[in-house]
């Protein structure tokens, strides 16, 4: 089984950076990261292969500036290798034009399966997986928290408002795989040696066959007009607890007329 | 100023309409002379509720059977409009939900049409639409509009708007063909499950409480689900307890969660990272209880109580008991 792994590499959420006035996309001269939210992805598509007794996991990544460290973090976890869309033209891509590249890379590995996170931590828009799907007319299961693949059917729980919903799917098929569901490991010594020797191939918008033009910031058809500090709630009153303070509470509540 | 026409895809949540739907209708009301719904499943049970609130016609794609709904209405929407069975709207607006992103993300590529996400609030700027969203876990406001005269599409976050019953009157059903899907439409729901939960709804409850990882263990968490009996409140959790699995995701606020905008919020041992922040700090009023004062949480409550969560919520629970 093949499973391909989309993965977002990120700056540091610890430290983000901030979107540059002038071209409005992120600064992104701080070193990417691979985005939390994607290790999920590749763990779940390592136990797949793993339960399917034999296949490999493959990761795709679209950056500006060539930053591999993100995926070189997953291919330790034990990814086989990497497709890395690399293309200064890709800076200020938006969802629709990420998907549109994404897409493209993804067909060319002819995958059983293809995971992503549901959605990435520095862009959040949730939509690139069903744009993927949409772009290679394939069955889409967002939202999941177990995945089970039984013959050529993907079986998952799909977490929904109110619980879970479960859905069948058949293969192939791209399924959004949500945070804190398993478990990533660790990568370990060898594995992070190993991972130096990995393959990755580096493509350019071109040789990948997709059109500059849909890309970048020409491509998003957006425009940023405004950027502002948010609002903020102004702090009230904060007291030490003397062993007495749940009666200011009650008090508060009180005044609030909700008791 | 304003647009002709939008189109609001709406979701059903039981036999309602879900709130993110209404909330969403009473903006578009704001902002387009005519605004029509687009949804899965049957508008004769919805025409009503959808007509109260402002939209003059529902298009309806039927029985799914089972199909996730994403590739089923995005595919014909787009079918109808090729056909030329209605007019492109102005501009689509979805909800920030699960199947709403589905529908707008294959919509975004049947169309080609790009998409502004996690949107908060909705103005004009001269003639064209523009969309605050809050980045960087909400700490930063950009807003965005379309550059093109292509059609575009929103996706706004719950509670952004207000829901309101305009006293319109139901709403026309429409039917929107479904064409042959392929292997687009082979994703089926086989079977349903909701967590149980007691009292108030979450994202509707007055008063909402909440633990996070300072609750210490998972059986600590009963006293969040005390207060809340006692308060007719709803337990809320943070992500960090809902990973750790203390309690079910359904229970998560935040950015990956639900929007909450009680009349109360009680945050107890819960940090105020950015992602929690951006699904609370609307609340009215804002209780913090925790032992640390340099806790960010402290920046947003009201009322900021510097102590350990064993021993006030005790005490707290005991005085409630007590009236
Ligand atoms: C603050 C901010 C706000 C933005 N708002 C918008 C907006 O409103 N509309 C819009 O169209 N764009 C927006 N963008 C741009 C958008 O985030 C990026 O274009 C991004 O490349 C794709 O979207 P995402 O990260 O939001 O994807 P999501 O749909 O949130 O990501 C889901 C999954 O898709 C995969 N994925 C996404 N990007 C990549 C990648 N580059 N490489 C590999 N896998 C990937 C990952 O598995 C990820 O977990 C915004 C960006 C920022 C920083
Ligand atoms: C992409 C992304 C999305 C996210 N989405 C969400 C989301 O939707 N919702 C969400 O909540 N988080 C979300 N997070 C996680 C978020 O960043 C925080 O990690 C999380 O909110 C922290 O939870 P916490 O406050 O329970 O834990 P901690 O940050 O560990 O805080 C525990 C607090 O309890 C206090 N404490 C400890 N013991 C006691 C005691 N005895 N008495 C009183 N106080 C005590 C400590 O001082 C501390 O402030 C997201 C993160 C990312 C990267």
């Amino acid at each position: 089984m093949k499973v391909v792994v989309c993965v977002k590499q990120i700056p540091d959420p610890a430290d983000p950076g901030e979107l540059d006035p002038d071209t409005k996309t992120l600064k992104r001269d701080v070193k990417l990261i691979l985005d939390e939210s994607d290790s999920y992805g590749v763990e779940m598509a390592l136990q797949l292969v793993d339960d399917a007794g034999d296949g490999e996991v493959h990761l795709v990544s679209m950056v500006p500036n060539n930053e591999v460290s993100g995926l070189r973090t997953a291919l330790a976890m034990g990814a086989a290798g990497a497709t890395l869309i690399s293309d200064e033209c890709l800076s200020g891509s938006d969802a629709l034009g990420t998907a549109k590249v994404l897409a493209k890379a993804i067909a060319a590995q002819e995958p059983d399966l293809v995971l992503s996170g549901t959605e990435s931590s520095d862009g959040y828009t949730g939509t690139v997986p069903a744009q993927i799907a949409e772009l290679l007319g394939l069955p889409s299961v967002t939202f999941a928290k177990e995945i089970a693949i039984d013959g050529g059917t993907a079986k998952v729980k799909r977490q929904t408002e109110a619980g879970y919903d479960d859905v069948e799917c058949p293969l192939p098929a791209v399924v959004s795989v949500t945070a804190g569901v398993v478990e990533p490991r660790y990568p370990s010594f060898k594995g992070i040696m190993a991972a130096k020797n990995k393959p990755v191939e580096e493509l350019t918008v071109e040789a990948l066959g997709v059109d500059p033009a849909e890309v970048g910031w020409a491509g998003s058809r957006q425009d940023i007009i405004d950027i502002a500090a948010a609002p903020v709630r102004e702090a009230g009153e904060i007291i030490e607890d003397e062993g007495d303070a749940h009666e200011r509470i009650v008090a508060f509540l009180d005044e609030l007329k909700v008791l | 100023m304003g647009l002709d026409k939008i189109w609001v895809f709406a979701e059903a949540q039981g036999d309602s309409v879900a709130s993110i739907s209404l909330e969403i209708l009473a903006k578009a009301r704001e902002v387009a002379d005519t605004v029509e719904v687009f949804m899965a499943g049957h508008g004769d049970d919805h025409a009503e509720e959808l007509g109260d609130h402002g939209a003059t016609a529902v298009y309806v794609t039927g029985d799914l059977d089972g199909s996730l709904q994403g590739s089923a209405v995005a595919t014909a929407v787009a079918a109808g409009i090729e056909a030329g069975d209605f007019d492109l709207p102005d501009a689509f607006i979805l909800g920030t939900t699960q199947d709403g992103r589905d529908v707008a993300g294959r919509l975004s590529v049947k169309l080609d049409a790009p998409v502004i996400t996690n949107v908060v609030d909705l103005e004009f700027d001269g003639d064209t639409l523009v969309g605050t969203e809050p980045v960087f876990g909400g700490s930063t406001n950009v807003k965005t509009r379309f550059t093109s005269d292509k059609v575009g599409i929103f996706l706004v976050r719950p509670k952004s708007f207000e829901a309101e019953s305009t006293g319109g009157a139901e709403a026309d059903v429409e039917d929107l063909d479904v064409p042959d899907l392929g292997a687009a439409g082979e994703a089926k729901i086989t079977d349903s499950f909701a967590e149980e939960t007691e009292g108030p709804r979450l994202d509707e409850a007055a008063i909402v409480v909440s633990g996070g990882r300072g609750m210490g263990e998972k059986d600590a968490f009963s006293m969040i689900e005390d207060l809340a009996k006692i308060l007719g409140a709803a337990p809320g959790a943070t992500r960090a307890i809902v990973d750790s699995g203390w309690v079910p995701y359904s229970y998560q606020v935040g950015q990956t969660g639900k929007v909450v905008k009680p009349t109360v919020y009680i945050a107890s041992g819960i940090s105020g990272a950015t992602q929690h922040l951006v699904g609370m700090k609307g609340s009215k009023n804002i209780i913090a209880i925790n032992k640390d004062s340099e806790a960010p949480i402290f920046a947003v409550a009201d009322l900021g109580i510097i102590g350990d969560v064993h021993k006030v919520m005790p005490k707290l629970i005991e005085a409630l008991n007590n009236r």
